[in-house]
Parts: C-alpha cells; structure tokens; sequence
C-alpha cells in the first residue's frame, strides 16, 4: 500500500500536468525573485543610519514600545536601574551575556540568570526579561531575537516586561536585509527559534479595541547604545 | 431535514433581520478601514507590491511537487519530524498518536484554523485530554462551545458585557466593562496552564522551502509560549502553506498584517527551524510538522481556480464583503467565511452541496481588490456557479432553457410572446408566482414599454 506521502505527492503531480495561468500583474516588469522585485514598493526602511534611525525612531512610537537613547554602557545600566526603579521590579531574568552582565550590575532588584537552569515557574514569576537581539529592522519596528543568542525562547515572551539591549549599528533598513543577514549569519544551521518581535504584545479581539499586554509582554524597552 | 442551502438561507434571514448587530459589526470594522488605509500609505507602492505578494505564492503552488519535498527534507535535517495527512481522520489520528506517545494529560492550543478544519478539539477532548485555547477571540469562544465568526477576528461579534457575563458564569470573576481588564483576565487565567502543558499544538503561515523553518503570525504571544513551554510542539499546517524563498517573507509578512488587521507588521512573526538544540536554554524536546492535504489536491488540479490556494488567510476580503457585512461569519456554515471561504468550500465539502455560498455574493469584487496575493474571488464564485450547472442541468433549467430557445428560434412567435408579455406584466407582479414574488419583495419591475423594439426600428426607418 502506498504510504501517505506517496499518495500526496502523486496527487500533486498528476494536478500540476496542467499549467495555470500567471496572475494578472500591474507592473510592467518584475525581475529577479518576487522579494526583490517587490522590495522598492514596500515602506521605507531608510537609507542612510541616521535615516533608519528616523524611521525606527517614528515606528517604536506608533508601536506603543519605548525606546531610551543612550551614549554608552554605563549610561544604559543607569537607565535600567531608573526602570527597575519606576516599575517597582523585584525580579529579573537575563541570560549570559557581556552587554546584559553589565547592565545589570546597579539595577538594584533581585536577578536571576534565566539560561544557566531554565526554571519555567521562575521564569513566570519574574516581572521583567533582559536580552539582547540579533538585529533590528527600522521598517517595521522589529527587533529580532533568537534562541540560540539571546537566552531562549521564553525570556522574551513570559515575563511581563521585555527589556531589549542593542547597539545602533545593529539597525537595519528593512526586511530584506535582516534575512541576508540571518541567512549568512547561521549557514550551516539555524537556530530553533528566530522571532521578529514588533511592539509589546497586544490584542483587538474584544470589540476590536487595542489592549496591550495580552499574553506576552505588556511592556517593551529598546536601549539603544550609540 | 435541513440541507446547507436551507441551513444557510434560514441563517442569513435572521442575521439580516438582526440591525442592532449589523450595525455593530460595520462599527467594529471602521476602525480597521482607517488603520488599514494608513498603513497602505506607507507603501510606496502597494499594488506593485501586491504582484511581489501573488508571485511568491504563485511560484510556489505552481511548483508545489518541489516547493513541498525540499521543505520536508530541510525541516527534517533540523530535527523535526513530518507526517503525512491525506485527510482530516488521518490527521487527527497523528495528533492524537503523538500526544499518547508523549502521555500528554494537558494541551494548549495556539489559533490555528486547520485544526478547526478537521475538528481536532472535539478528538481530543473525548480521548481525555484537556484542551484549551489560547488565542483570547479562540478562548472565548471555546468557552462559549462556539465556533469562530470570523477566522482572524474570532469573537468580533461579541459586546463587552456578553464576555463579562461568560467570564464570570465560568471563571468566577467580577462583572467589567473594560475590554483591557477582560484581557486581564484571560492573561491571569491563561498563565499556568501554558506552563503545565505537555503539548503545543499550533498553525503555521508559512512553510519557507529553503531554510526548512516555519513562520507563525500573531499578536498576542500566545503562539510564542505555546511553542516555548510544553514538552512537545505540534503544528498543523495545510500543503498549501509552503513557500519558495527565506526573503519571501519579506513582502509576505507586512502584506498580511496590513491588509488583514492594519497593522505594519504583526506582532510575533516567528520562525521554528526544529526542537531545542544543544546549547539553547528551553524550548520542546519534540517537534512535529503535520502536512495536510484533505482535498487541496483537488483544488490544485483545476488551473482556473488553483490561485485560491495562494490564500495567506489575512481575512482582508471579509472585512469589506458586503454579503460578510450583513450576514456575519456564522451564516455561512464553514471553516473558512467570506469570499475566499465561499470559494474553496465547495471544493473541500462538495460542490452540489455548497454552490449556493456561489451566490453569497454581490459580484462587487471588492474581495478581490482586497486581496493582497491577488486571488480573483468573485471570478471563481461565478467559475463554481457555471461549474455545478455544467456538473447537474436541473430538470427545470432543461425546461425552461429548451423553450426558450425552441421560442427564440421563431421570430414571429418571439414577436407575439412578447406582445404577451407587456399586455400581461401589470398582472404578473400581482400574481403571487414563486420566485418572482420572492425576487419582486425588494425588488421594482419597470413598466413595460408601448413597442418592442424590432416594432421601433421598423418605424424609425420608414
Ligand atoms: S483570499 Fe486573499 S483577502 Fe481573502 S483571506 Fe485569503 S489572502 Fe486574504
């Protein structure tokens, strides 16, 4: 008897013996592959660095996250120990990092390294998650994190407040080149998981009004060094 | 016995009837017209990006043999593993297999239509597992043992107090009209059963070929924690789903957010390349990928129609469908509402069966200018009405069609039938004849005219 796969991919087979149609396009000619072909029509990501800063800058607004500017390390442990301060934190997770061990050095509540042994109960009961990110795209306001470099996959979604720790040149214009990067980045082997996190979380489901912090982070801080 | 088509009828009469909740429905959606058409402004140019948008899915089910085998062995490679499903049974009996093998007792469910498609709650839940929803338009309706109204925005047609009082006959919580604190509620509910799940069972939006990963869409983070915290990842995806490129995405993934929610970009849009690996903190030990056909073949089969199987699922088309507007998700009586779900129902359910959703249109075409990947939905309503006569000639249209053109083929006898008709029209629209009375409800019929018009050409040429 054939097996499940071999049946599908006869289906598929016989079903593609007649050709369909292309879509009826609007633009005269598209060349190369459908994603650069279509990446002069989409937003602007910027394209010089201060322009991206511009876009990102507009975008982190309209997306309810905060973003704090910052001259250097020092200044950006200050500015966390002035959050943890403000918000009345009592815990923090983080995972090993040069950037986040420094930051955290004055933040003046309880840390706790969340990828030395991964406690979910723990993890739960924190109230806010320092990382770092693999990039961020001015586009969209998105900041990238993966499992493999910036703690995991629950750091960034559990605890009720994401704190993102970056440096200027890691802003990129749009989505195209975050995924060159990604792509060249991890070659020979992709990290579990890679997620592009744009603004804290939220949710319009109930009469479609917008309410922050549905499940994920109700709150979301991008310090930028630089 | 009721049929679908009488099912549908009976159904969409009330909810026309109901204007009170009409209205309710166009007030939830004008917020999305506004954020929507701001966001299309951040273009440069939307609908060249709409051709970027229908070629990259266009390549892709056009090379689906491909597209699919290369997705499955590079999914492989990372540590996931892929099963087959021809159809929802086979579909449900590997879900169910690998929650056995896992000796699951509690399941979270990240949104995912697919497994509404095969009816996976209702197989688990009388295998004992308890299964529950996370999404919060999902939860609710769970909780309220209903489908969902619309597949992006599942509990659209429910006012606030409608969600306190369900929150309160079920969760024990006080009466709120604060739609913030309502999410509140369901975060706080929610929480630990993400941590005491065995299993994640989630969808995916994209299957990227090229990298083996795939993308899941959402806002809530819902999605995130449920493949982040069981032991155990299942997603389900349709075969449709795969595309070629990595970079696809790049236009895919803003295209669905603004065309579906108006958003720039979702908030999580995440890629899942395989379990935990060495060296990564968390995440499930066990990553499963569930590809399913249930007569998506049958779709790829016909070249005409096979663009429908580019659908990303945004829901653009039932936001600014009239018929959608008026009759709500409910009506319909599908997994899939609206235009796109009127169009592939009848491939899915039986074509016979389901043609009259062929009808559930006003042939506007807004879904398909709506349509970020260029789908031409009202063209295949009109393609599934031809195909159901080519497929089943009623007696009645043999009857009738065959007279007329018996009639049409004699000009005298047109002449006189004619002369007929305009002596007796006054008295047809009293007559209580059926379908013309019916169709006459809201409907004038002009006056009939002194002279055919052959009688006025005569006259205007001697
Ligand atoms: S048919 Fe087009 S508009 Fe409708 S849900 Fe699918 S992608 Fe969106």
């Amino acid at each position: 008897m054939k097996s499940a796969q071999e049946t599908i991919m006869q289906r598929i087979r016989e079903a593609l013996r007649l050709p369909a149609a292309k879509p009826h396009l609007k633009s005269t000619a598209a060349s190369g592959t459908p994603a650069k072909a279509g990446r002069p029509w989409l937003p602007d990501g910027g394209e010089t660095p201060d322009a991206r800063l511009t876009v990102l800058t507009e975008n982190l607004i309209k997306l309810k996250a905060q973003l704090i500017r910052v001259a250097d390390m020092s200044q950006a442990s200050l500015a966390l120990a002035e959050l943890s301060r403000t918000k009345q934190w009592k815990r923090l997770a983080y995972h090993a990092h040069m950037d986040t061990q420094a930051l955290i050095k004055h933040v003046g509540c309880e840390t706790w390294q969340a990828d030395a042994e991964f406690d979910k109960q723990k993890l739960e009961s924190c109230d806010a998650g320092l990382t770092t990110c693999e990039a961020i795209v001015a586009q969209t306001g998105s900041i990238i994190v993966s499992s493999s470099t910036n703690g995991g996959r629950s750091l960034s979604i559990l605890p009720h407040a994401h704190v993102v720790i970056a440096r200027v040149d890691q802003v990129m214009g749009d989505l195209s080149d975050a995924f060159t990067f990604i792509q060249q980045r991890n070659s020979d082997h992709m990290p579990s998981m890679i997620s592009f996190i744009t603004g804290p979380s939220r949710t319009g489901d109930i009469e479609r009004i917008l309410v922050l912090g549905a499940h994920g982070p109700k709150e979301l801080f991008l310090i930028l060094v630089g | 016995m009721s049929t679908p088509r009488s099912q549908f009828l009976s159904d969409a009469q009330v909810a026309t009837d109901d204007v009170a909740q009409r209205g309710f429905l166009r007030q939830a959606l004008g917020g999305y017209y506004v954020s929507r058409d701001v966001q299309k402004a951040r273009y440069r140019d939307w609908e060249q990006a709409r051709d970027a948008a229908a070629m990259a899915k266009w390549n892709a089910v056009n090379r689906l043999d491909r597209t699919l085998t290369t997705f499955a062995t590079n999914f492989e490679r990372n540590g996931g593993k892929i099963h087959w499903a021809r159809d929802s049974a086979e579909a449900r009996e590997i879900i169910s297999k690998i929650c056995r093998d896992a000796g699951a007792k509690a399941i979270i469910k990240s949104k995912c239509m697919t497994t509404e498609e095969i009816h996976l709650n209702d197989a688990l839940e009388a295998e004992g597992y308890g299964v529950v929803e996370s999404d919060l338009g999902e939860f609710i309706q769970q909780l309220r043992k209903e489908p969902p109204f619309h597949f992006v925005f599942p509990c659209m047609h429910l006012k606030r107090e409608a969600i306190s009082e369900l929150f309160t006959k079920h969760l024990g919580t006080a009466a709120t009209d604060s739609p913030e604190e309502l999410t509140m509620i369901a975060r706080r509910h929610l929480r630990q059963l993400y941590v005491d799940a065995d299993v994640g069972i989630s969808g995916a939006n994209f299957l990227v070929a090229e990298t083996g990963q795939i993308s899941i869409t959402e806002n809530e983070g819902n999605a995130r924690l449920t493949c982040a915290l069981p032991r155990v990842h299942i997603a389900l995806a349709g075969i449709e789903k795969v595309i070629e490129r990595l970079d696809d995405l790049a236009v895919l993934l803003p295209m669905l957010a603004t065309a579906g929610a108006g958003q720039p970009m979702t908030c999580y849009n995440t890629l899942y390349a395989g379990p935990r690996q060495p060296g990564e903190p968390d995440g499930p030990s066990e990553f499963h990928v569930v590809l399913l056909d249930n007569k998506r073949t049958a779709l790829l089969a016909d070249p005409e129609q096979r663009d429908a199987l580019h659908c990303i699922r945004c829901g653009a088309c039932l936001n600014v469908c009239p018929i959608f507007k008026n009759i709500g998700g409910f009506a319909y009586g599908t997994t899939y509402q609206g235009p796109i779900g009127s169009v592939l129902t009848p491939h899915l359910r039986g074509l016979q069966q389901w043609n009259h959703l062929s009808g559930a249109s006003s042939l506007c075409g807004a879904c398909t200018e709506a349509c970020p990947v260029r789908i031409d939905l009202h063209h295949h309503l009109l393609h599934n009405r031809r195909n159901a006569v080519l497929a089943h000639v009623s007696l009645f249209d043999r009857l009738f069609h065959g007279a007329f053109g018996w009639v049409i083929g004699r000009p005298k006898l047109f002449a006189f039938g004619g002369k007929v008709f305009r002596a007796t029209l006054p008295l047809l629209k009293k007559l209580p004849l059926p379908y013309l009375s019916t169709w006459l409800k809201s409907r004038e019929l002009p006056e009939a005219p002194k002279k055919s018009f052959r009688d006025e050409w005569k006259g205007s040429q001697s």
